[in-house]
């Protein structure tokens, strides 16, 4: 009894795939261990906010750090291994933007494709939601954007567009079981079925055969073209909206532009085991890299995602709440909200306002 | 008025398969099954808070994994057992068909509506296609009971024989109810039971029956029962009638390791097993098919009179969880709990075993436990 006593009056960071069988593998006061890859661009600055901001509030979460980026020439299929074995037994992670040069080097795969690939992140969700006293076009949107990320157009292999049933499934159940989660009533699809029969005609098949469990759940779909233009007309007609991977590039920076651009978007990937957290809106914006003129809004949102995640409700609320209270009361703000606030400004902000 | 046995052969045609969503059809080979709903590591588990202390033991089982950081999530859907419309159950079978796994309390069936209301308990075990109920009735340290060493596992077959549902008066005062034993459903029921019995290195099976009275119905059931048992030729195989089973229950329990049995038969041998351990507070209940899993306590009772006292045992809800747990591999998770919920056993013991606590302190005792176990560290 006294070993046990022992060990419940310390803190222990945990890594769930390291414990033996007759572990529990997480406790409510226990530290979770995340992975973190900076990656190119303004990346490594927007991962020193949200780490002083989890410092600032005392979170439990300990962060392991790998700099995987093709542009600096830190990327290497071991760089990646270690990373790939860091998040199994992570299996949350949050990231930058890994950018993927554009001289064709050889391997058809960049590395963010080969991470997407190899952790199997088929889901990308992009929450598109006006923030509280930041007026734009568009006020009191609140859009979710499910995608397809590991198929489709951005195959690496130059074949014709291929599209697997089966992914089609996975995804439309994704969003469909999204979409219950978070109390949603609303599923719309994106294709071009009429253009490209097949592949999207398989996609929209898929999607109105999961429709079907889920009754309480309105299912319909839109062709693209009249999807941005109704995006930009009257955005609130839609909810949760589900599509391959090339609509949803396009669909997640035109909705992120509705509530104010890259900056303020998060996202998220999942795939069946592991939930990889990052910006909506995929830049890595390196003009801004060493101006400290980043926004770091959307990083510490979805920061704040991962830890809802985690089951750490109490700090994900204190996070956001923080972050929507700076930008609501308006006197900090970055450059591409219309302010004059550094990057670091902001996050100081942020902190101040945290409710500990 | 219909004759019976045409009425037999129309519903068999509707209680045979659910319809397929691709095509419509009631044939066994076309299922559409959706992928397992897990994202990012986290399950989603339909409950079904049910009726009398369903809700209670529910809002302990949430409140458990909450504590553990089990990544589960649980999608609530209530099922209103006072109404005749059938809108609530239709509901909550599809989320189970979403999810693939649920956890439910019992769903109360007053037998004073009219007979065309079907139990709901029912209507998810033969839409749901889950055919095999297994109660495992093991004696627990801590609980002291008149027979000690039993372990018994029971396989009951859980879609048709006596709950067929099957019953009219042709004649005013004369009343016929059908008891419908097919040879498919017999002999997955008893591959079933030797599979189970060969993974888990149970001794024997035995199958239990009337067939003496009811040659023809149990009669198909034991011979579908000696079939099974030739392909197992490692695990000794017997039968006995219902009558002497319950006798030899109630003197000798630990003869019996892995019983087989038709539908009541089950029912009645299940709850008999569950009084030598301990009562109903104690014992678990899985219920499985090819494609979905749905757990509850062992004995299905509602426990209307102990409603919201905070009387309750959790036990069986809470075992019933780690049964979920193993099933959808979090193996870890299930063990932690497992040994909390049994070391506090041996301390406090609720109403039903004749101590004092109640479900509240029981729930904070396991939570303790659990606690005190601590993680490990990489060091260790």
């Amino acid at each position: 009894a006294s070993r046990w006593q022992q060990l419940a009056s310390r803190q222990l960071s945990l890594s769930p795939g390291l414990c033996g069988s007759e572990s529990p593998l997480a406790r409510a006061d226990a530290i979770f261990k995340v992975t973190m890859i900076p990656g190119d661009g303004v990346g490594p600055e927007l991962m020193t906010a949200v780490k002083d901001v989890f410092k600032a509030g005392d979170i439990p979460v300990e962060f392991e750090e790998f700099h995987l980026s093709e542009v600096q020439h830190m990327a290497s299929e071991d760089k990646l291994d270690h990373v790939l074995s860091s998040m199994r037994n992570n299996k949350v992670a949050i990231k930058g933007k890994i950018h993927t040069p554009m001289e064709y080097k050889g391997e058809l795969a960049s590395y963010e494709m080969k991470l997407r690939r190899k952790l199997d992140l088929f889901a990308n969700v992009v929450h598109v939601n006006s923030l509280p006293g930041y007026s734009t076009r568009h006020n009191n949107l609140d859009l979710v954007i499910i995608r397809e990320q590991t198929e489709g157009e951005y195959s690496s292999l130059d074949e014709s567009i291929f599209s697997c049933s089966d992914k089609s499934r996975r995804i439309a159940k994704f969003a469909f079981d999204y979409a219950t989660k978070k109390g949603r009533s609303k599923v719309t699809a994106v294709h071009k079925a009429n253009i490209m029969k097949l592949a999207d005609g398989l996609f929209l098949q898929s999607c109105a055969e999961v429709a079907q469990l889920y009754p309480k759940i309105k299912y319909e779909n839109i062709i693209i073209d009249n999807c941005c233009m109704q995006l930009v007309q009257n955005p609130y007609q839609f909810d949760v909206l589900v599509m391959p991977n090339l609509y949803g590039n396009i669909i997640d920076n035109l909705a992120a532009g509705l509530v104010g651009g890259a900056g303020v978007v998060p996202g998220e990937s999942y795939s069946a085991e592991y939930a990889v957290f990052e910006t909506g809106a995929r830049h890595p914006f390196a003009q801004a890299v060493g101006r400290n003129i980043a926004n770091p809004t959307a990083m510490l949102l979805s920061a704040a995602n991962m830890l809802k995640h985690l089951n750490l409700e109490y700090h994900s609320q204190m996070i956001s709440d923080a972050v929507k209270r700076v930008i609501k009361q308006g006197k900090v703000r970055t450059g591409d909200l219309g302010g004059y606030a550094m990057c670091d400004e902001f996050t100081r902000a942020v902190i101040a306002n945290l409710s500990v | 008025p219909r004759s019976p046995l045409s009425t037999v052969i129309l519903s068999l045609g509707k209680t045979l398969h659910p319809p397929c969503l691709q095509c419509g059809s009631t044939g066994v080979l076309c299922v559409f099954q959706p992928p397992p709903a897990k994202y990012g590591g986290r399950h989603t588990v339909t409950l079904i808070p049910g009726d009398g202390i369903g809700p209670e033991l529910c809002g302990h089982v949430q409140e458990l994994f909450r504590f553990c950081c089990v990544p589960v999530d649980f999608e609530v859907v209530n099922v209103d057992s006072a109404v005749m419309g059938e809108d609530d159950i239709t509901n909550a079978i599809m989320a189970i068909r979403r999810n693939g796994v649920a956890l439910k309390g019992n769903m109360e069936t007053n037998h004073n509506l009219p007979a065309s209301y079907k139990s709901r308990n029912n209507l998810l075990w033969t839409t749901l296609d889950l055919y095999a109920n297994v109660i495992h009735c093991q004696s627990l340290p801590g609980v002291r009971t008149r027979h000690s060493n039993v372990d018994i596992m029971i396989i009951r077959e859980n879609t048709e024989g006596e709950y067929s549902s099957l019953e009219h008066e042709n004649v005013p005062g004369v009343v016929e109810c059908l008891k419908i034993i097919t040879r498919n459903k017999s002999l997955r029921i008893a591959d079933y039971a030797f599979k189970t019995a060969r993974e888990k290195g149970r001794s024997r099976v035995t199958a239990v029956h009337k067939a003496n009275i009811m040659k023809l119905g149990d009669g198909l059931f034991l011979e579908c029962c000696k079939e099974v048992a030739s392909g197992y030729p490692e695990i000794p195989f017997d039968s006995m009638i219902v009558d002497n089973t319950t006798m030899q229950l109630v003197s000798r329990p630990q003869q019996f390791d892995v019983m087989v049995m038709p539908n009541l038969y089950g029912n009645v041998v299940s709850n008999v097993c569950a009084g030598l351990v301990g009562g109903p507070g104690l014992v678990p209940g899985a219920n499985y098919g090819t494609d979905y899993a749905v757990f509850e306590t062992g004995t299905r009772n509602t426990g209307k009179s102990i409603a919201k006292c905070n009387k309750a045992n959790p036990t069986a809800m809470l075992l019933a969880s780690c049964l979920l747990l193993d099933h959808l591999k979090l193996h870890a998770y299930a063990e932690v709990i497992r040994r909390a919920i049994l070391s506090t056993l041996s301390e406090l013991h609720t109403a039903d075993l004749g101590g004092h606590s109640s479900t509240s302190d029981v729930v904070q005792s396991i939570m303790d436990a659990v606690q005190r176990e601590g993680p490990q560290t990489l060091n260790m």
